[in-house]
């Protein structure tokens, strides 16, 4: 009898526990079965895909091919001439300056706005439209800045540059032209962030300084830039993802070229899965791909601790 | 004596507050400037006549303006269907993934489960994998299912993401537990509390999914452009770019369409710029 007692209250809470986990997977179930088959299959199917030869038609064509696929993009790697060296080094090295740059402009315009600017919110939105608007048209306005006759050339002539191409069709111009539409798109969205992470500045501390009689480098220096290195970090980091998926200002100004001198990882994976139809070939490139953000993304984590400062 | 001495260091003082004040003036005006350039020069090509868009010096308030540039575009391509076809795939996403996200969201944020972390955890993990990753596996899918140049592979693709949820979880856990308790004692069902309590609540959440979502899949190029084939179906920004093909040397009128294709957004855009803003500082995240 008394372990009986004992016993119905637990039962009664395991049924209530039940009917709330019941409660909580009804609130999950849409969202979840969408991500379940929109995000995490197609992960899964990419590994799988890899392992397997494929190009395109019915499944009874998918053959097992081990490693083939990998020793395929592999084969004779360099960073001169095959695909997998020149995508994978184009995007480093896109990668290495949209960066930097982004986190340059990007806390300059928060740095000139936050110090209580009159029509602070107008510039705020100035700076920010970049971002929103729409792709195909930005790109296409800057192909048109930036073409043999057009206006970035001309300045550059009349200040004694001698600018005589396209620069989307040069070799060496075509990556900046690339760097500058991405920087120019970023900074605003990321100036935000900044923003916000100024706000977050106890004020006490510059006030401290001031009768410590620091000048105003020195508080830069010595507070600010310290203060910030957290949201540095996260900028970081997304603009590091993001610009490993570079994919549509490829397509719309230089289109990978001249040559392959602007092909990126995506657009690597992009053409073996839609234009040649490879499809274990193009899985082979996105496990890559996926490995380099991943070691990327581990890489920034580990070296956190030394430079970043949480208070 | 002593204020004599005083002065001069003061005066100083103020002068380099002023230089230092007159230096932010001229950078902020700068970088507006570069910010705004190419829509600026958009505007003003797209009021000229082909052969004047390249003239140098740069005319940016043409003599002639001529807006039937703005007329021609629509009897070039479909452009409306275009549009049309934007307008409801962004909206059909953004309403999907507003109710998706908030149920799934109030589910990780103040309900209790097995296996609760271990779930938000895969959500996060996959916000940091390129959805280029995986962009050919679901392709297949949606080919094998008959999808492939609809617009419902795109709803269907776009309709539920992990980011959606994540920023809504974020917001919720901010709003206090005791509330939720008190519906509940007050015989409120977990589906009152969300919809009474929780949505009510969550306004700026709501308004910053909801612009990301609009913008980002009327913006949308790589999507439309892997599944996307006939006119019929094709949205803005892959019939911008079949415009600019089409009619290479018409430098005007792909300016004047492609300032068109931008209204919207900016529309949007303007009008929840506070909440937006105010939404990203708080949850960041999103490349």
């Amino acid at each position: 009898m008394a372990q009986d007692t004992r016993m119905l209250p637990l039962k009664k809470r395991s049924k209530l526990h039940r009917k709330n986990t019941l409660i909580a997977y009804s609130f999950l179930a849409p969202n979840f079965l969408g991500f379940l088959i929109i995000t995490m299959l197609p992960i899964l199917f990419t590994v799988g895909l890899s392992f397997l030869t494929w190009n395109g038609g019915v499944l009874e064509n998918m053959k097992w091919a081990g490693l083939d696929n990998f020793a395929a993009i592999f084969k004779n790697f360099s960073f001169q001439k095959s695909d997998l060296g020149i995508t994978l080094k184009n995007t480093v090295f896109y990668t290495l300056a949209t960066v930097p740059l982004t986190i340059l402009f990007s806390l300059a315009f928060a740095l000139l706005l936050n110090k209580a600017v009159k029509a602070a919110s107008v510039f705020r939105f100035i700076f920010f439209f970049p971002y929103v608007a729409s792709i195909v048209a930005v790109c296409t306005c800057w192909n048109y800045l930036l073409m043999k006759y057009g206006v970035v050339n001309s300045f550059l002539n009349s200040i004694g540059f001698t600018m005589t191409k396209s620069w989307t069709q040069s070799k060496t111009l075509a990556m900046w032209a690339l760097i500058i539409v991405a920087v120019w798109r970023y900074a605003g969205y990321y100036m935000v962030l900044y923003i916000a992470g100024l706000q977050n500045i106890p004020g006490e501390l510059y006030e401290a300084a001031t009768v410590d009689g620091a000048s105003a480098w020195q508080k830069f220096r010595k507070i600010t830039l310290p203060m910030l290195t957290p949201t540095t970090f996260f900028v970081s980091i997304m603009t590091t993802i993001a610009c490993f998926k570079v994919f549509d200002t490829v397509i719309l100004m230089t289109d990978s070229g001249p040559g392959r001198a602007t092909k990126m990882l995506v657009n690597y994976i992009f053409d073996l899965s839609f234009n040649q139809i490879k499809y274990g070939v193009a899985s082979a490139v996105a496990m890559i791909l996926f490995a380099v953000v991943l070691i990327v993304t581990v890489l920034q984590f580990r070296v956190e601790k030394k430079w970043v400062n949480y208070f | 004596m002593t204020t004599l001495a005083v002065k001069p260091q003061s005066a100083e003082k103020t002068i380099r507050k002023i230089i230092l004040r007159a230096l932010m003036i001229v950078f902020l005006l700068l970088f507006t400037v570069l910010a705004l350039l190419p829509f600026l020069w958009m505007l003003s090509s797209s009021l000229k006549l082909d052969k004047d868009v390249f003239r140098y010096p740069i005319e940016w308030i043409p003599s002639v303006r001529h807006w039937e540039n703005y007329v021609q575009i629509w009897q070039r391509v479909p452009l409306l269907t275009y549009f049309k076809n934007t307008a409801l795939l962004s909206t059909g996403v953004t309403v999907m993934q507003v109710i998706t996200s908030s149920f799934a969201a109030y589910a990780f944020a103040k309900l209790n489960f097995k296996g609760r972390d271990l779930l938000f955890l895969c959500y996060i993990g996959t916000i940091a994998i390129p959805w280029q990753m995986y962009m050919l596996p679901q392709f297949i899918m949606m080919r094998y299912i008959g999808l492939y140049d609809t617009l419902w592979a795109l709803f269907v693709l776009q309709s539920f993401s992990a980011f959606g949820v994540f920023l809504m979880r974020q917001f919720f856990l901010g709003i206090p537990t005791e509330l939720c308790e008190a519906a509940r004692i007050d015989g409120l069902n977990e589906y009152g509390i969300w919809a009474r309590i929780m949505l009510p609540l969550s306004k700026p959440a709501i308004a910053t999914l909801l612009i990301f979502t609009f913008v980002s899949t009327w913006n949308d190029f790589m999507g439309p452009l892997i599944y996307l084939r006939s006119d019929a179906v094709k949205t803005i920004q892959v019939g911008l770019r079949r415009f600019i093909q089409e009619y290479t040397s018409d430098y005007h009128l792909i300016m004047a369409a492609s300032l068109c294709s931008l209204v919207p957004v900016a529309v949007v855009f303007l009008f929840m710029q506070r909440y937006f803003i105010e939404g990203i500082a708080t949850t960041g995240i999103k490349g």
